[in-house]
């Protein structure tokens, strides 16, 4: 005989609102949500207000990047990895690039190295910013993240001198970069980096001590040292669990080796310690960058000043009437392209590897040769073309180890592009850090990820 | 370990399960059989002077359009592991045909390949055998096909199917 049911039971199941036992309640968080930076869904098993079990799900921003490298040249690929992770563009780009570049056996300009190492840190610096910031503003810090974001526009001011934009950058090429740092980029940064030094020290006085900030974030969202080392979490995750694991320590690339830095370590392991390896990275960054800025070498300008200057018009047309003989030789007074690509910087950025640099524009509109090599590495078919053979390289990425593992055929387009998200595997471990909490801290827990929905789902 | 010695130190151990090893750009890589493949993870893992602790990707590659390899095994599964402790690295591959595209799964050797061989059957469609829970990862269930394959056209469309009720 069916028993009578309550309406409360018919909608949350037998035995509901009778004190005979209760029933946990399953609640999908996201995939639109605001505390979901990006897109991505959690269902979580509630009982109470503790999350007993949750299942993530991923995959709502996926654009086929993998298989879209497939299709064009290996230069090609360069816009799509701007949009991996589209908060720290640059150490995208240059992963990408340095990979293809070991695989193909050549070494980039010193000056180029500098140029990454610096442009690198002050992408990071915009990544830690905007993590640190938006996780702020969920707990109700919006000051704070009206001021990471005002410090993170400084930078991005940097990044648009130097690159021409301030998002989608495209600026690293196979064997080097686009272009030269502008004249006064020097001067530029060390005031931007005052003012972010300010905003840092203002943060750091409303949050790092702070009651209710602390009451969220400490012994909130852990995650054990052998478990994070076994879910393959690298980054400021991985050391905030005392592991002092950085690539640019262990397998130096670039100049990170001849500069002065700490690798900042914590070991309780919880959202706090994510959020003070983050903040003492950020200043190590600029560490880094001003160092890299003293150093950084003018170059080998290989343009032997025989001529006087002339306008760039005349030049080409001279180019063009077949007048070659020592046109290559002559310094011309008027970039004919983008601010700070003339050629004898571009031969300070860009390796002297005809295989792979496009000759400045120079060349290309001044001399038959240089038209030549432009042609032969823009045509179909031709191309960068990287000997047959596979390379996995890594770069740290604001996230953690961010590497690219090519595979080519030997002919001009890549055969596979394989990128390691450095955020996949705490995505991976979310489940693990907030079960058992309450439904409150997977917001917190959440945002210490950093979870950067174009890399992770690429 | 130098990379050299690791390659060294497997074929002795594991002889003829070893099939290939080559160092191309540093990159020291051994491919191995699919029988002995979690016995060399395991082993990569747990010995003290490899003590590879840390799996750090898992993907696959369809050599169907590789010059040469045209005739062979379809696929690569590629496991690239690091070694905190001793910060060195190594790949191992194994190779599996289209037939039969099974490899045993690394699931409990490191949790974080439970995501990563979900990643590689959704887009190769490589299955992983013991595996707890096998769905696709970045693409929807009612999706066909497996788009990192050779085979699988670029601008194919599928139909967008809504959220499940």
């Amino acid at each position: 005989m069916a028993r009578a049911t309550t309406t409360r039971e018919f909608m949350l199941g037998e035995g509901a609102g009778t004190g005979a036992g209760s029933q946990n309640i399953h609640v999908g968080v996201g995939p639109a949500h605001p505390a979901m930076h990006g897109i991505i869904r959690i269902q979580a098993e509630l009982d109470g207000e503790v999350i007993v079990k949750a299942d993530v799900e991923i995959g709502y921003l996926h654009r086929a990047f993998e298989k879209d490298c497939e299709v064009g040249g290996w230069n090609n690929a360069i816009p799509y990895t701007d949009r991996l992770n589209y908060v720290s563009p640059l150490i995208n780009n240059f992963g990408y690039a340095s990979a293809v570049e070991k695989l193909l056996g050549i070494d980039i300009t010193e000056r180029c190295k500098y140029i990454r190492v610096i442009t690198s840190e002050i992408s990071r610096i915009c990544d830690h910013l905007t993590c640190i910031g938006a996780s702020a503003m969920e707990l109700g810090a919006f000051t704070v993240f009206l001021y990471m974001i005002k410090a993170r526009e400084f930078l991005w001011e940097l990044v648009e001198d130097v690159t021409g934009a301030r998002l989608t950058i495209s600026y690293g090429r196979v064997g080097g970069v686009k272009a030269d740092l502008p004249p006064d980029f020097g001067d530029k940064m060390r005031a931007a980096f005052k003012q972010v030094r300010e905003v840092l020290d203002e943060v750091h006085r409303l949050l790092t001590g702070n009651r209710i900030f602390m009451d969220r974030m400490v012994g909130v969202g852990v995650l054990s040292r052998e478990e994070t080392i076994a879910y393959a979490i690298t980054g400021p995750l991985l050391r905030a669990v005392g592991v002092p694991y950085d690539v640019r320590r262990a397998q130096p690339y670039y100049v990170y080796d001849r500069l002065d830095w700490e690798v900042p370590t914590q070991t309780a392991g919880d959202n706090f310690a994510r959020y003070l390896v983050r903040m003492a990275e950020m200043e190590q960054s600029m560490r880094i960058a001003e160092q890299a800025l003293d150093q950084i070498p003018g170059g080998p300008i290989n343009v032997d000043h025989q001529g006087c200057p002339i306008d760039p018009a005349t030049y080409v047309d001279q180019g063009k009437q077949g007048k070659t003989e020592g046109l290559l030789l002559v310094p011309i007074t008027l970039s004919p392209n983008l601010q700070g690509s003339e050629r004898h910087a571009h031969q300070r950025v860009n390796a002297a590897d005809k295989r792979v640099v496009l000759p400045p524009k120079e060349t290309t509109y001044g001399s038959i040769e240089g038209l030549m090599n432009h042609f032969m590495l823009i045509m179909e078919g031709y191309g960068i073309r990287p000997p047959a053979g596979e390379a996995y390289f890594a770069v740290e990425g604001a996230n953690g180890e961010l590497g690219f593992y090519v595979v080519s055929d030997g002919t001009d387009r890549p055969y596979r592009v394989r990128c390691r998200p450095p955020c996949l595997p705490p995505m991976a471990a979310l489940h693990r850090m907030i079960e058992g909490e309450m439904v409150a801290d997977l917001v917190p827990t959440f945002g210490s990820v950093n979870m950067i929905g174009g890399e992770l789902d690429r | 370990m130098e990379g050299g010695a690791i390659l060294a130190e497997l074929q002795a151990r594991f002889g003829a399960a070893v099939v290939e090893t080559h160092g191309h750009r540093g990159d020291h890589t051994a491919v191995v059989t699919r029988e002995a493949l979690i016995e060399v993870l395991g082993h990569c893992r747990d010995d003290a002077r490899l003590a590879f602790d840390v799996l750090m990707d898992l993907t696959a590659v369809d050599v169907s359009r590789l010059p040469g390899r045209e005739d062979g095994p379809r696929f690569e599964v590629v496991y690239h592991l690091a070694s905190l402790r001793h910060n060195h690295r190594l790949r191992l591959k194994v190779r599996v045909s289209e037939d039969h595209p099974v490899v045993p799964t690394a699931v409990p050797l490191w949790p974080i390949a439970d995501w990563l061989e979900r990643e590689v059957w959704d887009m190769f469609g490589v299955r992983f055998e013991g595996h707890p829970d096998l769905r696709r990862l970045l693409l929807y269930e009612e999706f066909v096909g497996h788009p990192l394959r050779k085979d699988y056209p670029v601008n194919r469309r599928q139909p967008l199917i809504g959220p499940r009720i």
